[in-house]
């Protein structure tokens, strides 16, 4: 099932693919080919592909389903943000103001995985996915009614209404409930998002061909083997959860500094997201890195272009992956595809 | 003194008595062997050797200090190497990978070593190819270095897990039924690697066979289980032409 | 008298849990898989009953029957289609996917065939409400019908497991597949049967779930599934009065926490629930603990 690491020179591939992408899409950019709406697409891409690349390190190498990870995205969103809207008038410099945001916010969404899988981690397979996506669902909830606000008296918090904070008159709201956070400078672009992601890469690429990498990997193929090596399973465990989560966070900084209002709805922090990010997990192939960014660039943008499709596209995301789990699980499939590539080497053989 | 003492070793699974006052001594260097017919308690024995199961009652002495109640993580750590009888190789990565993860707690640098690649990790992974290839070779399977370990025919795989415990460098070995689906001519070269293993590395192994031929061929001592109680110990030769172990292997 | 009203009202929605917990409860000991999409059959179940019967003005109890048969025939469905070619993959996570994937599909289907916008389901109990103490204390039909429903149906199901040679042939497939088939039973008639009737009391749950909060939309089923998944887990996963008492707790400690903590965090109260539980009696109350074979 799981894709055998890629191999160095492949990396290099997946770098070039990323780099080219890109300047095709400057030059379409500078051109003036791109209609607006792909414009807009541009970051979302990048934020769906990062969070992909979050996602495959856990199902694909730590070996355990997160339906959560829109949460983790949800808090590297809102704690980046709130940094960046009450910071936005002392630090001026963009750039300076998005790396510490993106510091935060990573740093935070670590911060809640690392927290949320001490307990969790002790579970494994359908109870882990089902805790994992009651904690999204929790933090969505939680961030949805937290009312946050200064004034010249401090801060303020509160968990029932804006008018329970008792902000004066001279008061700023910063998160405002289900209404979230508006204002948030537009701090990030489609060349942050690519560097992103090139930096995720290298980041999962090197750890999984590394000592911490190869014990993942060894409590996914076989825990009990695993321990009677001496490998420290919680402590692996929990590593690879947390940058895991922290990767999902820096992908909600991403998706925050493009938007000025911040909102946590179902549809982008809530289960459905989660969903999503695993669609492109599968299509791309599970412990395929290079493979989720192509199938989140893929997925994302074949709906839009091809007009009227859009309407289905939840649609062919679950018939996506009901069929590829199928083709590349289903022991009869496999014995089929097995077939399918002797008949095709033999044929080779004889011609 | 035992490098291995064991006394009073018990473990119960809710009503049911596995096993019951066993008892074990195995000195530095031994090639042991612990038989016994089906379900006579051997696995669980060895499961509480390496911690995992935790024994219900007594005492595990590992050269000198006691191990008993520590968890399979820290067992392996103090010395106890094992392989398993139903094989547990991590099927998707490749044979030289398996022994790097042996290698593990043996050779390190940390995760920022590893993300950031430093110096450090180009030097302390290319240690860890060449120690994990002249294991390999003791086995006769460097040349199968790259491959994918599920790929390994039957009689390989034994002796993969064998290389990954002994990467681990342990003081003592334990193989359950290392020679289970092996023809003839796999086993007699079986024989020979783990009497290569106790000379060139030190090793104290203690195995359980139900090939007697395995059996009577290597193992000095023998300890006979059966019903989750000892039967009888000692001399392989006296053990084997006890008349109390011959009724329990053919029966009245 | 407010807490009073309070308790009934979670107990009936704790009933209609109890229902859709035994889907999920015994899917997942026999099939050994957790069926995500159940909650989805709910909501396919639901809208069928709020087409024939509050559109069409099919007699109500046909609507439920009807209702109960596509929904049976759904599961079935999914189950052959879906599920099986995957019961031997070698990935625990292959088949959970799978069932994601298939909620996925039921939910945006629905989307596309009767829309996003929520229709208002009418009520298909028609029981005048009971009044206690005087008028102070009002108990519409439908809780009553749903709790009286619900205990019906688990003694139904007790005595189908216990009595006959399906529910007994049920029983030993959840105990050991291979040893089953030995015996000659037939492994994939019987994991069928447990889809059906899981499938088919899903369907009661969701007409009685939309009769007590009448609005329904293609994501109707989603959360319920969820939190009756809590409630099969709660009570101990595999067992029929497990999913009795889990469904029942659950639903009281929903509404009560609604009342008188927060209404709007009365899902993550639920949730917070489910972690609890599975962290710190995983087996649940009435389970039995499982190990691995070394």
């Amino acid at each position: 099932m799981f894709k055998k690491n890629l191999k160095k020179n492949n990396v290099f591939v997946t770098y070039a693919i990323v780099v080219v992408a890109y300047i095709v899409v400057e030059a379409l950019l500078l051109t003036g080919n791109m209609s607006s709406l792909m414009q807009g697409l541009l970051v979302p891409l990048c934020t769906y592909s990062l969070c992909a690349v979050g996602l495959n390190l856990c199902v694909g190498y730590l070996g355990e389903l997160s339906l959560g990870h829109a949460g983790f995205m949800c808090i590297g969103a809102f704690s980046s943000a709130f940094f960046s809207v009450v910071m936005q008038d002392a630090i001026t410099n963009s750039i300076v103001r998005f790396i510490i945001a993106l510091i935060i916010g990573t740093a935070f969404a670590a911060l809640f995985g690392f927290l949320i899988a001490i307990p969790v981690l002790r579970l494994n397979g359908d109870y882990l996915a089902i805790v994992t996506l009651a904690f999204g669902e929790i933090i969505k909830n939680v961030v949805n009614v937290l009312y946050i606000g200064y004034d010249s008296t401090g801060w303020h918090i509160s968990i029932s209404s804006q008018q329970a904070l008792g902000l004066a008159e001279d008061g700023t709201m910063v998160i405002n409930g289900a209404q979230g956070i508006t204002g948030t400078p537009h701090d990030s672009s489609f060349t942050i998002g690519v560097i992103l992601i090139i930096i995720a890469l290298i980041i999962v690429h090197n750890l999984t061909n590394s000592r911490t990498g190869r014990a993942v990997m060894s409590i996914r193929d076989n825990q009990i083997a695993a321990e009677s090596v001496g490998i420290n399973v919680k402590k692996y465990k929990l590593l690879a959860f947390t940058i895991s989560a922290a990767i999902a966070g820096s992908a909600g900084v991403l998706y925050a500094h493009n938007l000025s209002t911040l909102t946590a709805l179902p549809k982008n922090f809530g289960y459905n997201m989660s969903i999503m990010i695993l669609v492109f997990v599968v299509l791309g192939g599970i412990g395929n890195f290079r493979g989720s960014v192509i199938a989140a660039c893929i997925l994302t943008l074949l709906p839009e272009l091809l007009r009227g499709l859009s309407d289905y596209r939840m649609l062919i995301y679950a018939i996506v992956l009901i069929a590829m789990m199928l083709f590349n699980w289903a022991p009869a499939a496999i014995v089929w595809r097995q077939k399918l590539k002797a008949k095709f080497k033999k044929t080779g053989e004889e011609a | 003194m035992a490098l291995l003492s064991v006394k009073g070793l018990g473990i119960s699974f809710g009503g049911l008595r596995a096993v019951d006052k066993f008892n074990i001594n195995i000195e530095k260097g031994q090639l042991y062997g612990l038989i016994g017919p089906n379900g006579a308690g051997k696995t669980t024995v060895f499961n509480m050797l390496t911690g995992v199961y935790k024994p219900t009652d007594g005492t595990i002495m590992l050269d000198g200090k006691d191990i008993t109640g520590k968890t399979n993580i820290e067992i392996n750590r103090e010395g106890i190497a094992r392989t398993f009888q139903n094989i547990r190789l991590f099927k998707e990565q490749t044979v030289l990978d398996n022994v790097k993860i042996g290698l593990h707690n043996r050779y390190k640098y940390s995760t920022l070593d590893g993300i950031l690649r430093t110096p450090k990790y180009h030097r302390v992974e290319k240690e860890m190819d060449e120690k994990a290839i002249e294991l390999l070779k003791v086995f006769d399977l460097d040349n199968e270095a790259n491959v994918l370990s599920s790929n390994l025919p039957y009689g390989k795989q034994r002796k993969l897990e064998i290389a990954r415990a002994l990467a681990t460098d342990p003081v003592l070995l334990l193989l359950d039924e290392p020679a289970a689906g092996m023809n003839p001519k796999e086993t007699e070269e079986l024989m020979e690697t783990i009497r290569f293993v106790r000379d060139n590395f030190d090793m104290t192994v203690l195995l359980i066979e139900h090939d007697m031929k395995l059996v009577s061929g290597i193992c000095e001592e023998l300890t006979v289980l059966n019903f989750g109680e000892v039967l009888a110990a000692g001399k392989t030769t006296d053990v084997l032409n006890n008349p109390e172990v011959i009724k329990a292997y053919i029966g009245e | 008298m407010s807490f009073v009203l309070y308790l009934i009202n979670g107990i009936s929605l704790g009933s209609v849990y109890a229902i859709i917990a035994l889907g999920y409860t015994m899917v997942y000991g026999i099939a050994k898989m957790l069926n995500f999409a159940h909650g989805d059959v709910i909501m396919i179940g639901s809208y069928v009953s709020f087409i024939t019967f509050s559109q069409m003005g099919v007699n109500p109890i046909v609507s439920v029957v009807m209702s109960m048969v596509v929904c049976t025939l759904l599961g079935v469905v999914i189950e052959r289609v879906a599920y099986k070619p995957l019961r031997k993959a070698t990935s625990p996570l292959a088949v959970l996917i799978t069932a994601i994937g298939v909620s996925y599909f039921l939910q945006n289907a629905a989307l596309l065939i009767f829309g996003a916008n929520p229709v208002s389901f009418t009520s298909v109990v028609t029981l005048s409400p009971l009044k206690l103490a005087g008028g102070d204390l009002v108990i519409s039909g439908t809780t009553i019908v749903t709790i009286v429903l619900c205990l019906i149906i688990m003694g139904c199901l007790m005595i189908f497991i216990k009595k006959t040679k399906a529910g007994q042939a049920m029983l030993a497939v959840s105990e050991d597949k291979d040893a089953a088939q030995l015996m000659g039973i037939n492994v994939n008639a019987t994991i069928a049967l447990t889809f059906a009737i899981g499938s088919g009391l899903a369907a009661i749950a969701g007409v009685l779930l939309c009769s007590a909060y009448p609005t329904l939309t293609p994501y109707t089923g989603s959360m319920p599934g969820i939190k009756a998944f809590t409630a099969a887990v709660f009570g101990g996963i595999g067992s029929i009065p497990g999913a009795l008492i889990g469904g029942i707790l659950l639903g009281v400690i929903e509404i009560l926490g609604r009342a008188y903590i927060s209404s709007q965090l009365s899902d993550a109260i639920v949730f917070a629930v489910l972690i609890v539980v599975l962290l710190v009696k995983p087996s649940g109350i009435l389970g039995k603990p499982m190990r691995e074979k070394v």
